[in-house]
Parts: structure tokens; C-alpha cells; sequence
């Protein structure tokens, strides 16, 4: 491994570790995050030249360490004191002391951490940013665009988050059993919603922002890691898995969208799916509503991998999956998959019933006219599917989807749509 | 130790049309918190407040530009109906003793900002 390789892999790996050791042992969450960069950026320069160090973590937390004492002394002549991160009284006096085994004490600082990122009182939006920032080591830049802002109002975000945790005292602490199962559901939800961002078309060309969804599944294997046992972790990270293995195939070399029955299953990931499968077979149905909910999203998710063709896609299983989804949580969005999934199962006709009542329950969205078009069309009815595909059309924000509306419907005229 | 202003709001009338059960439950809520702030850290004020209805308003300005008006800030289904001043360690004990007062309240937790340089007159 060239050196470059070597600081950008202990960046990925390591960052939450660092970040964790930096605040047990500094509480100043405004200084840490500044040092390690530039520890990273000192690495950068003199790796390549010096070669990369045999431990590569502690030499970046050595180089942070030593900047952030650097920013303490200066502020300590110019008088000003910052704010402290709120560290538990119990505390032990070594925390951070050592880098040379990775056990123990350093998971214990990690899971402070995503706790600290993940609390309850800070904005679902603003904990997904502060955690793909600081646990998994992901830039501004990339965090907005995963969440379609601008850099600068992703900046903002983060550093609004960073305020609220200091001054509204925000404990760097790991909370007792009572309440750390409920703490880590909120860790599992700041996760799905930064992995579904990385999937929620974008209004440009920018698509798919897959990769930037393969950090919230960072996220969430590196809470699984601290604790093993937790079923919603582990529902979460199977339904990442068996979906995140297909992003290879959802977009075209030419950047247009694939949709599932036309994809190149041979760019499926087959060791991530075969991970989901593991943890979904784990995984008995339980009372929880959020755990059922991820692994019922796991279940549709797992038909679809293991189907060795479009056409042998086990729709049975998929509307079932859909049907306990709607009783668990029952959501327009919900529904509009149900109806796609009839429609496989049932025929056309199945899915235009299931339809009914959704363009009241989804004003304004293009998916329903776009499903209804499709399903029209299949029935031969195009000039009804013409006008349906219009209005999806028109409605539709992202570019390279309504590239895909329109082939569609051009498809309709040649045929004789109208 | 983080200082917390832990103010209650809740919907006017509902201790006026409290039956004496009921108003037992409020005032043994309130007990449960006072003791957990008591054995996590302490009470520094608290006050129930009067209906928002008896609020005056003083506006911005200097002296006599400053309008008085009849009622609260903002007016609001809810009223800040009281409040605490009190020391805890973090914000989640501030949570876990708001999680004890009257399940009919919604609580907002603030923490007390330290000016720096200011020293009180």
C-alpha cells in the first residue's frame, strides 16, 4: 500500500476512534475535529516522503494531540476559555491515554460518541450530519450533498449541532441500561435517515448518492460492533445490506437510471448479501414496530437479491412483506410500493385498484401518475397512460428520472399511443 | 454542574378544573422531581406562574417608547404555566427530571448561558 492509501484508509477506520480519544481526553468538541484535520492534512504532506509510520493511527492522534495542546496554550494567554464538553464525574482518569489497544476503553469513547451525535435533543438532520462527520469521518462537502444543501448550510448545520451539545450540556457518556436500548433506536433511526438520503433522488443530475449511503451503513456496523445484540441495529444493517448491494447496478454507464428488472445482477454485491441474508434469518418477528418495520424493509429487499431473474421475483413473498409493512406503519409511500408490487403479482389491473386513493394521500408527487402510467400501458390503454405520464412528467424534479418518464412515454407515441 | 430553566407549559384551566385526586398528582409529580433534582443536584428557584392572561407586556425601545400591552409574548394554545432554576449534571438528567412532572405538561429545557465579564449589580 502506498502511503496515500495507507493515511486515507486509517482516515476511514479510524476517524470516530480518534475523534472519541481526542474528546475524553480534551471535552473541547469545537478543537478536536480542527485538529485531527490538520493532522490528516500534516500526514498527507509527509507520508509520501518520510513513508507511512507502522502505527499510523496513534502517529495521527500524536500530530492532534499535539495541536490541540497548541490551541490550549494560545488560548490560555489571550484568556479565553471555551465552553466543556459534560464528561460523567465517573469517568476513569486514563481515558485516552492509550492508542495501543484498540479494545475495551477506545469501543466504550466510540459509543460516547455516536451517543453524543445521536441524542434525542438535537434534530434528526443535524445528528445524521454530526455523525457521518465526526464518527465516520465524512467532509462537509460530501454530507451536503448526500442531504441536497448547500456546502455552506450543511457547515452551519454542523456547527449549530456542535453548539447545541456543548451548551445545552449533552453528556459524553455512555447512559445505563434502562435507557441506552431507546438511545440506540435513536442511533438506528439518525441511520436510516442518512442511508434513505443517499437515495432520495436529487433535483439535478446527481442521482444516486449511493456511496455517500455506504457511510451510513459505517454508521451503523460500527454501533453493532460496540453492541452486538441490539435487533433493531441488526434489522437496520441487514435491510442496508440486501439494498446497498445493488448500487452498483442502478446506475448506467451513461449515468441514466436502471430500474430493478432490467439491472446486471452479476453487479450485485454478493458477500453484502449474503451478510443481509445471515442477519435477516436472525431476525424473528417481534412487537417493535421500528425493528419490524426495517426487517419487513429487509424481507422485500432480500426477494428482490435473491431473485435469480426479474421475472422469478417472488412477488408473493413481497406483498406480504408489504401488507404487515402497511399494518406497522402505515405511510402513503407504503402504500404506493404495495401497489407496485400487486400490480407484479396481481397483473395491471390488481395494481390500478391498489392505486386508489393515493394521488389525495401524495398530491403534487410524480411517483403516482408515474406507477399509473406504467400500469395503463401495460393494459394497452395509452392514451389514458399518455396522460398520466404527462403529468409525471411535469411533476418530476430529478433529471435523469424524468429522462426515464419521458422515453417512456415517447415509447407510447411510436406505438401509436394516440 | 450545568444550570437549567425547566419551564412547564400547559393548557389554561387544566389545574383550575383539577379535581382534588387530580391536583394530589400534580403536587406529587412535582414532589418526584424536586426529589431527583434534590439527590442529582439542586434547586436554585421555582415559581408557578399566574394565567398568561394576567401576563403585561413590555416592549422594545428605550423608556417611554416602550409599549405596554395586555397579555403574553406570543399568544399560544399552551402558556408557560411555571418554572424551575435548577442545577443538574447534564442534559439528560435535566430530562429524566422533567420526564417526572405532570404528564399533561410539556416541559422546555433551557440551559442558563454564563456572560462572561458580567457581574450582577
Amino acid at each position: 500500500m502506498s502511503a496515500d492509501e495507507v493515511l486515507a484508509q486509517t482516515v476511514r477506520q479510524e476517524w470516530g476512534r480518534l475523534v472519541a480519544l481526542l474528546l475524553g481526553q480534551f471535552r473541547r468538541l469545537d478543537l478536536v475535529e480542527d485538529a485531527l484535520g490538520d493532522a490528516v492534512e500534516a500526514a498527507a504532506r509527509r507520508w509520501p516522503a518520510d513513508g507511512a509510520p507502522a502505527a499510523p493511527a496513534a502517529w495521527l492522534l500524536t500530530a492532534a494531540r499535539r495541536r490541540v495542546v497548541d490551541r490550549l496554550r494560545a488560548e490560555a494567554m489571550a484568556q479565553r476559555k471555551e465552553p466543556l464538553l459534560v464528561v460523567e464525574a465517573t469517568r476513569p482518569a486514563a481515558a485516552g491515554a492509550v492508542m495501543a489497544d484498540p479494545g475495551g476503553l477506545v469501543e466504550d469513547d466510540l459509543l460516547r460518541l455516536v451517543l453524543l451525535c445521536c441524542h434525542p435533543s438535537l434534530a434528526p438532520e443535524v445528528a445524521a450530519a454530526l455523525a457521518l462527520r465526526l464518527v465516520v469521518g465524512v467532509g462537509t462537502a460530501d454530507i451536503a450533498r448526500l442531504f441536497l444543501v448547500p456546502e455552506p448550510t450543511m457547515a452551519a448545520r454542523i456547527t449549530r449541532g456542535k453548539r447545541k451539545i456543548v451548551a445545552a450540556g449533552i453528556p459524553y457518556g455512555v447512559p445505563g441500561a434502562e435507557v441506552l436500548p431507546d438511545r440506540l433506536r435513536t442511533v438506528a433511526q439518525v441511520g436510516y435517515l442518512a442511508f434513505t438520503a443517499g437515495y432520495a433522488p436529487g433535483s439535478g443530475p446527481d442521482l444516486l448518492r449511493a456511496d455517500l449511503a455506504g457511510a451510513a451503513v459505517g454508521l451503523v456496523r460500527v454501533t453493532l460492533g460496540m453492541r452486538p445484540g441490539e435487533p433493531v441495529l441488526r434489522a437496520l444493517l441487514a435491510l442496508m445490506l440486501l439494498q446497498h448491494a445493488r448500487r452498483d447496478a442502478r446506475v448506467g454507464a451513461d449515468g441514466s437510471l436502471v430500474l430493478l428488472p432490467d439491472q446486471d445482477r452479476s453487479l450485485w454485491r454478493a458477500d453484502e448479501v449474503a451478510e443481509g441474508l445471515t442477519l435477516l434469518s436472525e431476525l424473528a418477528p417481534g412487537p417493535d414496530p421500528l425493528v419490524e418495520s426495517y426487517r419487513l424493509q429487509a424481507v422485500v429487499a432480500a426477494a428482490h437479491v435473491t431473485a435469480p431473474t426479474a421475472d422469478a421475483t417472488r412477488w408473493d413473498l413481497v406483498c406480504d412483506a408489504y401488507a404487515a409493512l402497511e399494518r406497522v406503519n402505515p405511510s402513503p409511500a407504503v402504500r404506493l410500493a404495495a401497489a407496485v408490487a400487486v400490480a407484479e403479482r396481481d397483473g395491471p389491473a390488481g395494481g390500478l385498484a391498489a392505486l386508489q386513493g393515493l394521488d389525495e394521500a401524495l398530491p403534487g408527487s410524480h411517483r403516482v401518475p408515474a406507477v399509473r402510467g406504467e400500469l395503463l400501458a401495460r393494459l394497452g390503454r395509452d392514451a389514458e397512460a399518455a396522460e398520466a405520464l404527462d403529468l409525471a412528467v411535469a411533476r418530476c424534479g430529478n433529471e435523469v428520472e424524468r429522462a426515464h418518464l419521458e422515453a417512456r412515454r415517447a415509447g407510447l407515441s411510436a406505438a401509436g399511443g394516440r | 454542574m450545568k444550570r437549567y430553566v425547566v419551564m412547564v407549559a400547559y393548557a389554561p384551566g387544566d389545574w383550575e378544573s383539577a379535581s382534588p385526586e387530580q391536583r394530589q398528582e400534580y403536587f406529587d409529580a412535582h414532589h418526584a422531581f424536586e426529589r431527583y433534582v434534590d439527590e442529582h443536584g439542586s434547586r436554585l428557584a421555582s415559581g408557578a406562574l399566574c394565567g398568561a392572561d394576567t401576563a403585561t407586556t413590555v416592549g422594545p425601545g428605550h423608556g417611554d417608547e416602550r409599549v405596554v400591552t395586555d397579555g403574553p409574548f406570543v399568544e399560544l394554545a399552551e402558556q408557560i404555566g411555571g418554572y424551575y432554576d435548577v442545577e443538574l449534571p447534564d442534559l439528560d438528567r435535566a430530562i429524566a427530571a422533567a420526564r417526572l412532572l405532570p404528564a399533561t405538561y410539556t416541559v422546555e429545557i433551557r440551559p442558563v448561558l454564563a456572560i462572561e465579564g458580567y457581574e450582577s449589580a
